[in-house]
This record gives C-alpha cells, structure tokens and sequence, in this order.
C-alpha cells in the first residue's frame, strides 16, 4: 500500500494552480487528500503530479451574506461545523456535516475537495443538491458558477474539467417557515452511508407549500427525490402523505447489491428514511 | 506480612510506554541497510499458471532480488503439516512458499521482490507478468462437497480434507428414548482477526557467526526457531526468534509458517543483507489465515421437561485450500458442543472442506463460537418448542457443582485428553445475569415499548471454554546481584495480553518485592529456551503456574540464605519490600545484598560485593565456597505441565433494540458473568473479556470476509470489512465468579479469548425475541445484519 511516484506542488494562488493543472493532464488537485490519498495508496489512482491547493490563502474562509452561505473551497469540514453564523443561518450544515466520516478526517477534509470529489455516497454534495446550492470554479479561461443540479455527473465525476479548481461553495440560508432534517444510516457510525436523506419542507399554515428532497449512497451521484417531493406538495405532511413520499422515493435507487444491502433492503431503508426525515423536517417547521 | 499482589487490579505496567509511543514493533526496529520485501499475490482462487516473466522487475535498478519458485532451492517444498491426524485425506495440503504451476486462492504468494524500499517493490510487483489459466471453483461448502463439484486439489474427491466422528454414549438410544426432537441447522460466515499491526517479519545473517536472527510478529517465537532450524538445516542454537512489541494476533499469529516468515530469512541469508517485510492491511485480508465457517445441522433428543437426553451434531468445516493446523478448530467445535449440560449422549461428526480461500486456522474463539452459536440456537428452539423459558431449560440442564469432574468419554479434546470439566458454579451465573438484569422488570418495560411501536429483546448466551492446554511451559526467576531486581522470563510470548503485569505479581508473590521491580521477558529464544506458544487461553495458566513454581523455589534459597546472613532460623524470616526480615524485629538483609551474597566473588564492585569475596570475615567457612551441589545466586527455574485443559465458563445477556425501518440494532444494556478461576489481575481480566466482548460484537453483526462466485475476495479493507469503532460497541457490566481450578497450583483458568464465544448468539437470541410481534422465523446465521434483518421482516410479511 505504497503510491507510486508523483510530482507534487503547492502554488499560493489560483493562477498558479490552474496552471499547474493545465500544464500536465495527469495532475490532480489534492485538497484534503482523506479520499485521494487513500486511493493512491490502494494504487488505483496514480496521479503525476499533485498540485496542493493548501497554501492558497484566498480559497479559505467562510461569509455569510444576503441570504447565502459563502464557502472556500479549502475550509475544512470542521471548521463550517464549528462556524456559529453559518449554522444559524442554515443549521441542516451543521446535521449533515456531524454525520460526514469522523472528527479527525473532518480536521483535514474541505468543504470544496468533498464536492469535486463527488462520491456518490457523501453527505455535502447531497447537501448542495437539496438546498439548491451553487459553486464557482475557475479554469485558464476564467471562472464561471455551476449549479449543483449541474454539478454532479456520476459516482466521482463533475462537469469541472481537468484544468478547472473548484474555488467556492454557496449554500443557500434556510428560508422562513422551513423545516430541515438529514439522517443516513451507515453500517458503523462515521462510514459511507447505505442511503441518506436531506429534507427541507416550507410550510404555509399546515399546507407543505415547497419541499425539497435528495438522497446520497442510492445511484449514481446525489440526487433530487421529484416524486417524493411532489406527493408532499400542497399537502398535510401526515403518516399517509410521508408514507407516500416514502413509497415514491423507491424508483430513484438505482444501485447495484453490494456486501452491505440487497437491492431490495436499500429501496426500503430509502423509503424509512423518506418517512423519517419529512417527520423531523415538520416537527422543526412547525416550531 | 507483605501485601499480596495475586488477586489485585495492579495497573498494566507496559502501558505507559506503549502509550507514548515508546513501544518497539518490527517495523520499529532499525536494521542499517536494510532491503523491504513485497509479494506478487494471485488474482484468481484457482488457476494453473502457464508463466511467470520476471524480466522487467528484474531490470528494475532498485530491484535487489526476484524470487519464484524456481530459485528458492531447497524451500521450494510444501510447508510443514503443524498438526497431522489419522482422519485427513493423504495426509493434509500445505502450501509451498511460494506457488508452483498452481495457485489455490486469490492472495496466495507467486513471487517475492526484494528491493531497496517497499515503494521499489511494489513498483516490481506491477511488472511481473503472470499468465494464468483460471480453473473452475466452488464456493458453497455443501456444493463442494457433492460428486462432481470442481475440485481444489485433482487428488482430493469431493474437496473432502477430514471426516471424523467423535461419540460419548450412546446417543441413538438417547434419540429412541427421546419424548420431542428438535433439529436447527445453522451456518457461521468467514471472518479474520485483523489485528492492529499486521504481520510482519525481519530477519539478519550473520556470516562470519552463522548466526540468524529474526524478528517475527509471532505467538510462537521458541516453534518458529524449530521449524526454520529444521526447513533450513540449522542447529536451534544459531537461531535466535524475537517477538518484540506485536500489536494483536488473536490466533493469526500462531499460524507458521505464513510464506514470508521463511522466505524473509532464506533472501537475508543469500544476500547477505538484512530483510523486512511489513506486511500490509490488504495483504493481512488476503494472505493471512481467516476462520468461522462452519454450517451445523444439531438435533436435540429431550423429554417434555426440557432435560435433553442427547445430541447429534453434523458439521461442515471450511478449511480453505490448505489444512496445515489440522483438525484443530473442527475438534475444538467438536468438543464444546454439549457446553454446560449435563447431555450425556452425545454424536458428533466434522466433515472439513477445502475450498479456493486463504487457509484456515484458529482464530480468537478457535471453533467455540460456532459450538455455542449451534448448541444454544437448538437449546433456545427446543425452549420455544416445548414452552419452557429459555432461561429455565438451561437451569434444568446444567451439571451441578457437586458432578465435578464431569467427564465426556469418547470425546477428545484439542490436546487429545477426553473432555474433563474441573469445576464451576453453572446455575449461580445464570442466577447472578438474570437477577442483574432483572428480567422480570425487562418484560414489563419490552411490553409497554410494544405499545409505543419500539422493538426491545433479551438475548442470552452460555459457554464453556477449555482452556490451558499443555504440553508445558517454564518458568524461570532470577535475582539481580547489583539491583535487587527480579528477572522473569518465560518462553511464550504476548501480543498485549498483560503478561509483563500478571506474571511480575505472580513472582512478586513469593520474592517478596514490589511489582514494579520485577523485570519480565518473553518473545525471545535467547532469553528463555524451551516452551511452545501463546494459544488456547493458556499463557496464564501453564506459563504462570511455571512461573509461581520456579518463584516458590527461589522463596526457598532467598529465605535460607537471609537465615544464614542474619544468623536465625528459616521459620524466623519474612520477605516484603524487597528485603528479607526477622519476624517481629527490625533487622533485615535486601534481595541485592542476599542475591550477591548468594554469588561468592573474587572481586568486590561495590559494598555489598565486599562481604561476597573470599577473603570476608563472613566466608570463613569449610570447604569450597561453592559447596558441592550447590549452584551460585538466587535462581530458579520450573515448568508445569497440565494434566489437561481446565474449563472456564460464562453466560452474557444483552437487551437489545430492533429498528424494524431501517433493519438495524442498538445494544442497550449488555452483561457478561464470567468465571476463569482465581482471577490473578481482575483489571486485565476485564480487559479481556471487554476485547473479546467487542470482536464478538464484530463477529455477530459487522465482520464477514465476503468473495464473489469466482473467489475473489471483496472485503479486503476497512471500508469493505466492518470492524466495530468504540462507538458500535457499548460498555459491558462485567461480573466475576471464582471458581478455582483443581488442576494448578494457582487455581486459575484461562481468559483469553473468553469474550467473543457466545455474542452472535446473545445477538440472534434477542432478536428473536424483540421481533416475535413481527412474526419473524428463527435466526440461524452469523453474522447477521441490516440484510438479513431485511430478509426476516419481508418473509414475515409475506407470509401475513
């Protein structure tokens, strides 16, 4: 479990690194490392050249500003959990980022490495797809903002190029009258999750006038639950209409079995935890 | 009098280094210039291999060496069969170092690289080409078994490697006899200990000495020096065997000869350098010893009161490709399968199977936990059948401390003695967990969570463990002329039990010094020459009652000698803190100052070697200083020898709570009763049987070595492999019995791998439990899981 030889730098600024990037097409930016360099040691990722965005002070740090939560893409996951203002406005962060691996990768890990990591089983990108986040990258020919809709192509795969650094992640602030909630289950505390679910439901007296609903660890990449969201719209989210969402939410699983779930056990833990969430997510709006 | 020190929770005294990272594990140990060894493993479970080029590895600059089968010499054989026995087909397969023609298992050794570092070696291992021509496997152990099924050895029909049946009385005539039968069939998954530190081996010829020397993450440093003397034509005296600091075996690490523990010495003795090889985590998945499989069909023969009359058990046993331990686990399952009850008839039969996996060898538990999983799965059902309580049934089955001995003729244990209870309290434990738990007080609260749509069960599990199997081991105690110290040595080894702790109080004891100051050593031929291994939950008993022998011994020449040096009787002296005194008096001689006048001397080093010379006034004696027969300082050494295994015993529970949902579990409350005897250290007792506990916990819900149709493994990392974190583990409430051994002079029984035997069925009995509202059928596999729960609840439904 040794990595095979690579280049590595570590450029100050964006400039740099996207030229670091552009100039060898076997580089890959390392930003964090608690995914990459365990697959280079496995060896089944064997980049040239590492180009370590650590040292670029600009990709650090956390705003929250007009109703957005402004992310570097270098901040650890660690330090948006800890981040008061930022879990204030949007306290599903701070849910969804206690279930993300353990404390001490979340020491090292980054809030823009995890999503252009893209792994179809993590919590942040599921995160930026049910509450409708975007985040901008910069490439040689300048930068541009990519919609998390956008974002996720499949298991480990974005619409970033090879040459293009994910700078910063905005998540947007909860809106009034909205209840949150994420639960996963995974087979130990801490792991990939078999399934998890992030759901966001604004309320108009009892009314579910909009609900927002995605799962990761299900298919390819994360991804928005329509049907489940739609069987709670316009309703009285009781044991019924959640029951249906559940139910709904089963034809979004499209992984394969693997050792931990048969097909068969993983559309239903999706659909139990389709119930779960728009349970909690109500309780909390209704506060 | 001094305090004793046996019996009291004396703190681990290795920790606070180990702790601060001041331990030294192979890959700690620095060996100027040395070379680091890597494998080509396979990457089919049966194959012939139609080529191997080597060419590109060998061009490689920091490539030293490249060995396959073909220069290897005299190694190039099938290792040693550790354990033979008359009912293994043509004698038993053992593997080859490194593979011919053939390989059996996805991960078995083709090719070693030697390199200048691990990095180089792995870069080689990609350039080695192998051809393979992928054969056909079966996996399924009863399909193996059938005519016609691919073989893993051409020579072995029906990949059948032993068949054997063991009997004590006459079980049809418990069957004829019987008022109700039940029969369960029940099935165990593979799994592996994965300890912390993989394995790992290094090794330095000294040419000009012809001296070898090899560090080896081993339980069994005396036996590996035997077995490399011997496949290498050495004198056992040019051999020195070190298990220095090892991170965990649990049984891994008493397998030998995994390939690298020869090929590592043979390249450092051909190339005249020093060798490592660190094994690492995927490596330890894939080419390390696993266990557990094992499917069990067991009937109970009873009467309607619950008193089973008998039992017959048939089992299949995954031996995978090879059986160098022999039929150990087999007869250990074998052997257990009555566990605390009385049934005295009693038929049992082992049918092991080869099958394209990494070899199978005892694993913490060794065949226990598959015993007590079938055992007390059957036990539970005949309960349910007959509308006894299971708890109940167990009370009516138990042999009562007045039938000790209780002996099992016919059935023959792993030391080839027929199974012979010594001595235990049966139904007092199980009084003390359900009382503990209050189960009456349980049923209410499992009621109202009923109503409330919550899943709460009580699980319980019993065993009994032979632990403490001979042939022998020594003990050895010394006195240090300068400092007073104490040095112990034994010739077994630990793997972080607490030996340097328990093994220090047993001396402590009899010497009459603090704890502290007895200096303990193990893992190193050259400190102590004969003895055999750490297995079996034995080290305590045989190592320790070696080491409380050769102790009373060296009380002996301490008390006679501080008689003389203070001019009394023998009956006038007592030893405490490290010095020798006269009872009710103030005067006193120290361990130093009796150990140095023990040793006459020529030269004086200090003050007290003064008085030890020739020429002091208290020498002036008749005859030789040394009187004939007399040998010099305080030293001692015994061995003790088991008659046969003694049988430590518990009973766990747990309340557990189902999600029916999401299919998964939480333990709410987990208790453990356990009874090894004197206990030496209650502290490290508890350590124990917490650890086992948790790789219990690991075996009944988490951990399972999973392959694919073809043989390929596909959990051969954490992520894949679920070992339990602290937080899937909950604190256990541990409660001790003593019931003492008769067997040794200490009284005690063995601890080691206690803990994990009757978890998975602690787990699958509470399950059963909390999900009967569901309709669930009965819980016949471990381990189980979120999947398997899945599995149960759909049935159920589907059956509504």
């Amino acid at each position: 479990m040794k990595p095979a030889l690579f280049d590595y730098v570590a450029p100050e600024t964006v400039e740099a690194a996207v030229a670091a990037l552009a100039g060898d097409e076997t580089a890959r930016p390392l930003a964090g490392g608690q995914s990459l360099i365990p697959t280079m040691n496995f060896r089944l990722s064997t980049p040239g050249r590492l180009v370590d965005l650590g040292k670029i002070e600009s990709l650090r740090g956390i705003a929250v500003e007009n109703g957005s939560i402004r992310v570097g893409a270098m901040t650890r996951h660690r330090e948006l959990e800890a981040h008061g203002a930022a879990n204030a406005a949007n306290p599903l962060i701070g849910e969804v980022l206690d279930n993300v691996a353990h404390i001490a990768i979340r020491n090292r890990g980054t809030v823009g490495g995890s999503i252009a990591h893209a792994d179809s089983a993590a919590e942040l990108p599921c995160l930026l797809v049910a509450s409708g986040g975007t985040v901008s990258v910069q490439g040689p020919d300048g930068s541009r903002e990519i919609a998390a809709d956008d974002l996720f192509r499949f298991h480990m795969t974005t619409t970033l190029d090879q040459t293009e650094i994910l700078t910063e992640v905005r998540i947007p602030a909860l809106p009034p009258a909205t209840g949150y909630a994420f639960e996963e289950f995974a087979r130990r505390r801490g792991d990939f999750a078999l399934a998890g679910v992030c759901t966001l439901l604004t309320l108009e007296g009892s009314v579910c006038r909009e609900a927002r609903i995605a799962a990761c660890g299900i298919g390819a990449r994360p991804i928005r639950l329509a049907a489940a969201e739609d069987a709670l719209r316009g309703r009285v989210v009781d044991e019924d209409a959640r029951s249906e969402a559940g139910e709904a939410a089963k034809e979004y699983m499209t992984a394969p079995a693997d050792t931990q779930a048969s097909v068969a056990y993983r559309r239903d833990l999706l659909a139990a935890l389709v119930r779960r969430t728009s349970e909690t997510a109500l309780k909390r709006a209704g506060r | 009098m001094s305090t004793r020190q046996f019996g009291e929770p004396v703190q681990r005294n290795a920790d606070p280094g180990l702790l601060k990272g001041e331990g030294a594990f192979i890959d700690d140990i620095s060996l100027p210039g040395a070379l680091h060894a890597a494998f080509v493993r396979s990457q089919h479970a049966r194959a012939k291999i139609r080529s191997i080029d080597i060419s590109a590895a060998e061009a490689m600059p920091d490539v030293v060496a490249v060995y396959t089968a073909d220069n290897i010499g005299a190694l190039d054989v099938e290792l040693p069969m550790l354990i033979p026995h008359p009912c293994i087909t043509s004698g038993g397969k053992t593997q080859r170092p490194l593979a011919r023609d053939d390989v059996f298992y996805a991960g078995q050794c083709i090719a070693m690289i030697v390199a200048v570092d691990r990095y180089a070696a792995e870069d080689a291992c990609s350039l080695i080409e192998v051809d393979y021509e992928p054969l056909p496997v079966e996996l399924d152990l009863e399909k193996a078994i059938a005519d016609g099924a691919p073989p893993v050895h051409d020579d072995i029909p029906n990949n059948i490697a032993a068949h054997f049946v063991q009997e004590s009385g006459d079980a049809d005539a418990a069957f004829a006899a019987a008022e109700h039968t039940t029969t369960v069939r029940v099935r165990l998954e593979r799994s592996t200990a994965a300890p912390m530190e993989c394995r790992a081996v290094a090794a330095r010829w000294d040419g000009v000495s012809g001296e070898l020397t090899v560090w080896d993450s081993t339980q069994a440093t005396i036996s590996v020096r035997g077995g490399l003397a011997s496949l290498f034509d050495i004198d056992e005296d040019r051999i020195r065997v070190i298990a220095p600091n090892v991170g965990g075996g649990f049984g891994q690490k008493i397998m030998m000869f995994h390939p690298d523990e020869i090929l590592v010495p043979f390249a450092a003795m051909q190339l005249d350098r020093p060798v490592k090889y660190i094994e690492d985590r995927v490596e330890n998945f894939i080419g390390a010893s696993q266990e557990r499989a094992q499917i069990h069909e067991i009937a109970l023969a009873a009467k309607k009161d619950g008193t089973v009359l008998g039992l017959r058990d048939s089992f299949i046993h995954d031996t995978g490709a090879f059986i160098p331990y022999g039929i150990a686990i087999a007869q250990v399952a074998s052997t257990s399968i009555a566990g605390p009850y009385r049934i005295p008839d009693i038929w049992v039969e082992m049918t092991l199977v080869y099958t394209p996996c990494v070899q199978v060898t005892p694993y913490r538990g060794c065949g226990r936990p598959q015993a007590c999983f079938a055992i007390e799965r059957a036990l539970d059902r005949l309960a349910d059948e007959l509308g006894i309580d299971r708890t109940e049934i167990r009370r009516r089955n138990f042999i009562g401390p007045g039938e000790f001995p209780y002996k099992r003729d016919g059935l023959l244990f792993a030391d080839g003695l027929a199974v012979n209870y010594d001595s235990g309290e049966y139904e007092k434990a199980l009084d003390l967990i359900t009382g503990t738990v209050d189960l009456a007080g349980f049923r209410k609260e499992q009621e109202a969570a009923r109503v409330e749509g919550r899943y709460l069960g009580f699980g319980i599990g019993f065993y009994v463990e032979g632990t403490g199997l001979g042939p022998y081991e020594g003990g050895h105690v010394k006195v240090h002329p300068i400092t007073g110290k104490v040095y112990v040595t034994t010739g077994l080894t630990s793997q972080g039990q607490g030996h340097e702790t328990v093994f220090a109080q047993i001396a402590a004891d009899q010497v009459g010094c603090d704890v502290k100051d007895v200096i303990f050593v193990e893992g190193d031929t050259q400190a102590h020459e004969w003895g055999v291994a750490t297995f079996a939950s034995r080290a305590a008993v045989v190592s320790g009652n070696a080491i409380h022998k050769a102790a009373v011994k060296a009380r002996a020449r301490i008390i006679a000698a501080a008689a003389n040096m203070l001019e009394t009787d023998e009956d006038s002296i007592e030893l405490r803190d490290g010095r020798a005194w006269i009872v009710d008096g103030n005067r006193s001689v120290s361990l130093a100052e009796i150990a140095t006048a023990s040793n006459p001397l020529r030269y004086a080093f200090n003050e007290a070697s003064q008085t030890a010379t020739q020429f002091a006034p208290a020498s002036t004696h008749d005859g030789p200083p040394l009187a004939e027969g007399q040998a010099p300082g305080i030293e001692e050494t015994d061995y003790f020898s088991p008659s046969h295994a003694t049988w430590a015993y518990g009973v766990h529970a747990a309340i557990v709570e189902f999600f029916p949902d999401i299919c998964s579990m939480e333990i709410r409350r987990y208790l453990c009763i356990h009874d090894c005897g004197n206990m030496i250290n209650p502290m490290i007792v508890e350590g124990q049987v917490m650890g086992g506990i948790g790789q219990g916990i690991g075996g009944a819900f988490y951990e399972r070595c999973a392959f694919d149709d073809k043989g390929t493994p596909l959990a051969a990392n954490f992520m894949d492999f679920l070992m339990p974190y602290a937080t899937e583990v909950p604190d256990a409430e541990i409660l001790h019995m003593e019931t003492p051994s008769p067997l040794n002079p200490l009284g005690i029984k063995g601890v080691g791998e206690a803990g994990t035997i009757p978890v998975s069925q602690v787990i699958a009995s509470a399950m059963e439990d909390a999900l009967a509202p569901l309709g669930i059928g009965p819980v016949r596999e471990s381990p189980m899981s979120p999947d398997m729960i899945h599995g149960l609840l759909s049935e159920a439904r589907s059956r509504r």
